[in-house]
């Protein structure tokens, strides 16, 4: 006789025992620790913290280590754990021109106030398998450093144009509050301080393509990198009870400014425009496909046509969230029976009104 | 005991508030969709987070839970949920409908009568019933604002003239009080009378996509369909071969190799109930 | 008027706002259906207990709240418990306070929603004379089987007639409680309300 299955509370609880084994590994192996992960898997770490929309090295290298290194899985814990958080208020904007600099190059002048600095990246790294660094042990001697931080503040490449009236200016503050999407659904048209957020916690793979795209003619729109910046900035909070902004700790932080061509409109006279990227940690690849994205999505803003992907702000808004995107993928593994039996039952009785019954096989 | 550590039903305080008032209005306004901030929750988007939302939202240490996934309890998906609130509210749970004040489910309404008292929450992929014909958001936000409903009928009709039927199987579109066009859930059409004039509360969740609606009670829920073709429901040609049931919603299932296939209930506590009230050997096949 | 903040909420804060929610969305999915609220601990000077539970549970810093007259003494418990804006403007309110139905404003000077979001209209709450007795009303709509009738003091027709008016403009509208001390009954946009002896709506 049939016995239908049963049994699905053992059966999480032996796979989650098995998953526990399989992310210890080889119990010979000595356990990874979060000072190491932290410390020499910091891209990793630094992504989750991005995506995950949490600033916490500590938390995302545990989330790390408990996703097996699997890090859009790191980047949904850490989201879970931000949802039991209480919220205290919005920081005041970061000043990234007072950014402790590590490393800063611009595409567009060859010398500027501050000058290029190089700063740690692989850019110049010939990709060759290193294989000293396989048999470890060897501790690299320090890079100088200079004594001092480079300038106490070094102007944005962008603001340096903005004097000549040669790029739109900064919108000014509005004195709005600012939105988060975390807190509101998406109102289409969405207002661009809920867009970058968005595209700051957006997928580093997606963002990356789109970018690309745009740079292939799928909504072109001649980017140059006017400046990337990666550093420390301090974190401001103006508590309700004091009036007055306190420092409540720093970010490392990575700063894309793209200038792009812009022939003018029946209401804008030529000019450079702006596409701006912004991410926790070091992360140029993401913050300058950031910028590529903003400076697309804004076609609707600068009169140019909508037809490129990269462009259509309810697709780019709506998948560009890797938390949502691997939830509803994957979700195709549950059941599925009772839709399937409704398609099965629906199939065989278009094929028995086709005159094919479902028993006979079909011909070739 | 709810685990420490966290508020009762895992969501903060204000997280529900802001759920509790969109349920208000989705009540007023039956089968608008609302949207709402929805969290990332421990559980995979795409997997019940609507839902799970609403369900914590509702959630009082007096309910008493019941969750299905393709009308079954035991299912992983329907375990793994219970188990869920056991742990963050310490609520009471059951696998019978008549026991629950609270039921949670994916793809499907339970064969047994509902009640007064009772709420359903669905758990919801799309709640846009038009996003298959109109993908923007702006758009189908607009055509339900003017009751613009004309690309449905055109999409049914496409399958009547195609295959001389609406070949729609789940998930069939309904009009909820005359006025909104709304997705029931991808439950077979097989479930769509039982949402008609419901003496139970009806919500849907839809954490990925951030809406949620409901359906008062006794509030007239029409599948759309055609005069020259009506709206019918899929009907077995042999009773479940476990209880005999000729009036459920039937899986099937392959037992073997050569493909011998068995129908039984999906909805696993009628079939079960159905077979205690009977004499064993009345039930074999 | 500060004074009102010092006084206590809920006893429980977590389960009787869980409590009072799901009498509150009782009340509005069976219109005319009389709940009974958890009270907050003590009296709230310009608000019954119903209503008091009632923004205890739905109103935070998200939703400004509108007072009339003689519900302005509990500002100070609102801002207090709730941490909401309190508005002058009828326009601005996302939950409106008044007792008795006269001290209600024209009602198309709330937010009734838009076409493309209905569910940005007002929730008013109406400390009323009686409920449960008082004058006679029928009621149809979704969450009514057919016809049910409830009993609530101190509505006259002008009103019930201005109300009757938004009808036209749904899904546009307004959600109304009616309590009574620590009694709510829901009137949502749908609920079409009739003096029994009058003649139907046309």
């Amino acid at each position: 006789m049939y016995v239908s299955v049963k049994g699905g509370e053992r059966a999480i609880d032996n796979a989650h025992r098995w998953l526990a084994e399989a992310r210890r590994g080889d119990p010979a192996v000595a356990e990874l620790s979060l000072e190491q992960i932290a410390g020499q898997l910091a891209g990793s770490v630094d992504r989750v913290m991005a995506e995950g929309s949490l600033y916490d090295p500590e938390l995302a290298a545990l989330a790390i280590k408990q996703a097996r290194g699997d890090l859009i899985e790191a980047v949904f814990l850490l989201r879970a754990y931000r949802s039991t958080l209480p919220r205290f208020g919005a920081a005041e904007p970061l000043d990234t021109a007072q950014m402790a600099i590590r490393r800063r190059v611009s595409a567009t002048f060859k010398d500027l106030p501050g000058g290029q600095i190089l700063g740690p990246t692989f850019d110049y790294t010939h990709r060759l398998l290193d294989f000293q660094l396989a048999a470890g042990g060897a501790v690299p001697p320090p890079a100088e450093r200079a004594a001092e931080p480079v300038a106490p503040a070094m102007p944005r490449v962008a603001d340096l144009l903005g004097a000549d009236g040669l790029i739109e200016p900064e919108a000014a503050d509005d004195g709005r509050p600012v939105g988060d999407l975390t807190r509101e659904p998406f109102r289409f048209p969405v207002d661009r301080d809920v867009r970058l957020q968005a595209l700051a916690r957006g997928d580093e793979g997606f963002l990356l393509a789109l970018g690309y795209s745009s740079q292939r003619g799928y909504g072109r729109n001649h980017p140059f990198v006017g400046e990337l910046r990666i550093g420390e900035v301090a974190v401001e909070f103006v508590p309700e009870e004091l009036g007055f902004a306190v420092e409540i700790g720093t970010l490392t932080v990575t700063e894309c400014q793209m200038v792009n061509q812009f022939k003018g409109s029946a209401e804008r006279p030529a000019q450079f425009t702006r596409g701006y990227g912004l991410v926790f940690g070091h992360g140029e690849r993401k913050a300058m496909s950031m910028a590529l994205v903003d400076r697309a999505l804004r076609a609707g803003e600068l009169d140019e046509a909508v037809q490129a992907p990269a462009q259509d702000e309810e697709f780019v808004l709506y998948h560009c969230d890797n938390v949502q995107a691997t939830g509803f993928v994957e979700h195709l593994k549950l059941p599925h029976y009772v839709d399937f039996q409704s398609e099965l039952e629906m199939v065989r009785a278009l094929r028995a009104a086709a005159g094919r019954p479902a028993e006979e096989p079909e011909d070739a | 005991m709810h685990e420490a550590g966290y508020n009762f039903a895992y969501l903060d305080e204000q997280t529900k508030r802001a759920i509790r008032r969109g349920l208000l209005k989705a009540v007023a306004i039956p089968g608008h969709q609302v949207p709402f901030a929805s969290r990332e929750m421990p559980l995979p988007y795409g997997w019940g987070t609507g839902g799970i939302q609403l369900t914590a939202a509702l959630l009082g240490r007096e309910d008493v839970l019941k969750v299905i996934d393709q009308g079954a309890d035991d299912t992983t998906n329907a375990v793994s949920i219970r188990r869920f609130f056991a742990r963050t509210a310490g609520v009471a749970t059951t696998t019978r409908v008549v026991e629950a004040t609270l039921i949670q489910t994916r793809h499907r309404i339970p064969e047994a009568p509902l009640a007064e008292g009772q709420i359903v929450v669905f758990q919801v992929p799309i709640p846009e019933p038009l996003r298959w014909m109109e993908a923007s958001e702006r758009e189908t936000r607009r055509m339900h604002a003017l009751k613009e409903y004309g690309l449905m009928h055109v999409s049914l009709y496409e399958d009547v003239a195609r295959h001389g039927r609406i070949a729609k199987t789940y998930d069939y579109p309904v009009m909820v009080a005359g006025r909104y066009l709304m997705s029931p859930s991808p439950i077979p059409k097989f479930d769509n009378p039982k949402l008609d004039r419901s003496p139970a509360l009806q919500l849907f969740g839809a954490g990925r996509e951030r809406r949620l609606y409901a359906v008062p009670p006794y509030t007239e829920v029409n599948s759309l369909d055609f005069d020259d073709h009506p709206f019918t429901v899929e009907r077995w040609s042999q009773p479940c071969a476990l209880c005999g049931a000729t009036d459920s919603y039937l899986d099937e299932i392959i037992t073997d190799d050569a493909g011998t296939r068995m129908l039984v209930c999906s909805d696993t506590d009628h079939c079960g109930a159905r077979r205690a009230e009977r004499p064993a050997e009345e039930c074999t096949p | 008027m500060n004074d009102t903040a010092t006084l206590p909420g809920f006893a429980d804060p977590v389960h009787d706002a869980q409590r009072a929610f799901r009498a509150l969305l009782d009340a509005l999915a069976r219109p005319g259906r009389i709940h009974r609220l958890p009270p907050p601990l003590r009296a709230v000077p310009g608000l019954g207990p119903a209503a008091a539970a009632l923004a205890l549970t739905l109103v935070d810093f998200e939703t400004p709240v509108w007072l009339a007259p003689s519900c302005a003494p509990a500002a100070g418990f609102l801002r207090f418990h709730c941490g909401c804006p309190i508005v002058t403007e009828p326009e601005q309110a996302a939950f409106a306070f008044a007792c008795g139905f006269a001290e209600l404003p024209v009602l198309e000077r709330f937010a009734l929603g838009t076409e493309e979001e209905p569910e940005r209209a007002a929730t008013l709450v109406v400390e009323a004379a009686a409920l449960g007795e008082g004058r006679a009303l029928r009621l149809r709509g979704p969450g009514i089987a057919g016809e049910c009738r409830t009993h609530i003091g101190g509505l006259d027709d002008e009103w019930l007639a201005a109300r009757a008016m938004l009808h036209a403009l749904y899904p546009c509208g307004l959600d109304l409680f009616v309590t009574c001390a620590e009694r709510v009954c829901g009137l949502p946009r749908t609920t079409r309300i009739e003096p029994p002896c009058a003649p139907a709506e046309a």
